[in-house]
């Protein structure tokens, strides 16, 4: 086990996981994520969510650093920023690599 | 509550008899000595015991992990018992930071459960309940180990794979 992650890094985790903690947010970044940058209009095309709503929870992702906003002209687009996401998955993974390590001490246990 | 990010699944295949898996997962000592822990009584449902950690007696590497953390206690609920076939357990995990009150905050699930396997013993585990967590000490229980990290449970993509 090695500490290569500052207090200041888990710190900054945190509020990537607030973040996607919400269903709508979620959402946001799988279309999000399928590539390109989207406006508001296209973002809430076919759903019930407002405008108004969705520039909200975008604005929270942003805050995160899951999403950036790129202005044309003026219109205002939003595109994923993929690096915040890796380093949340990173965190994920490393509580299921615990249980992965646990269940290969009880395999080594069970079957001596 | 998202089931991609409340949940981790495991699963591994033991080449065991049903007994055996079922007396190192019930019998408190018996799972001490694979976990790494040392628990203050037996298994009985729906008693809370106090787990102390104690380096694992199975693997001298993560023994040596677990060696700085020795004597470090930690809740451990009993939460279900059905003999030979599940058993459920609930923890505030990897709460091992001395210096945080974690009594207050919501415990995951633990549940282990066994399959017939045609080598021995399918055996699943999953731990759920992680949306509850407060954010910051969910990025830090995340974080706890990082020396272990694979790429199998990559949650989040699964997600955007699906959706």
């Amino acid at each position: 086990m090695h500490k290569s992650r500052t207090p200041n890094a888990l710190q900054k985790t945190a509020p990537v996981f607030a973040a996607l903690g919400d269903p709508t947010r979620l959402r946001l970044i799988a279309v999000l994520c399928a590539g390109g940058a989207l406006s508001i209009a296209q973002l809430t095309a076919g759903t019930a969510i407002t405008r108004q709503a969705v520039t909200k929870h975008l604005e929270v992702l942003a805050d995160a650093g899951l999403v950036r906003d790129i202005r044309q002209g003026r219109e205002r687009r939003w595109e994923f920023e993929p690096s915040k996401l890796d380093e949340a998955r990173r965190s994920l993974d490393a509580i299921a690599a615990q249980w992965d390590q646990a269940l290969k001490r009880l395999k080594m246990f069970v079957e001596r | 509550m998202n089931p991609n990010t409340d949940r981790i699944e495991k699963q591994v295949v033991l080449k065991a008899s049903r007994e055996r898996v079922w007396r190192a997962l019930s019998e408190a000592e018996q799972f001490g000595t694979w976990f790494g822990v040392r628990f203050d009584g037996p298994f009985v449902e729906g008693e809370r015991l106090t787990g102390r950690i104690a380096p694992t007696q199975v693997d001298q590497e993560v023994a040596a992990m677990q060696a700085p953390y020795e004597g470090t206690p930690f809740e451990w609920q009993v939460d279900k018992i059905e003999p030979m076939q599940r058993i459920a357990f609930r923890w505030h995990p990897f709460g091992i930071d001395k210096t945080i009150d974690y009594s207050q905050e919501p415990m995951t699930l633990i549940v282990f459960e066994l399959h017939d396997a045609p080598e021995g013993i399918l055996l699943t585990v999953t731990e759920s309940g992680f949306d509850k967590l407060p954010a910051a000490r969910r990025a830090k229980a995340f974080e706890a180990n990082e020396g272990g990290w694979t790429h199998q449970m990559e949650l989040i993509r699964k997600y955007l794979a699906l959706h």
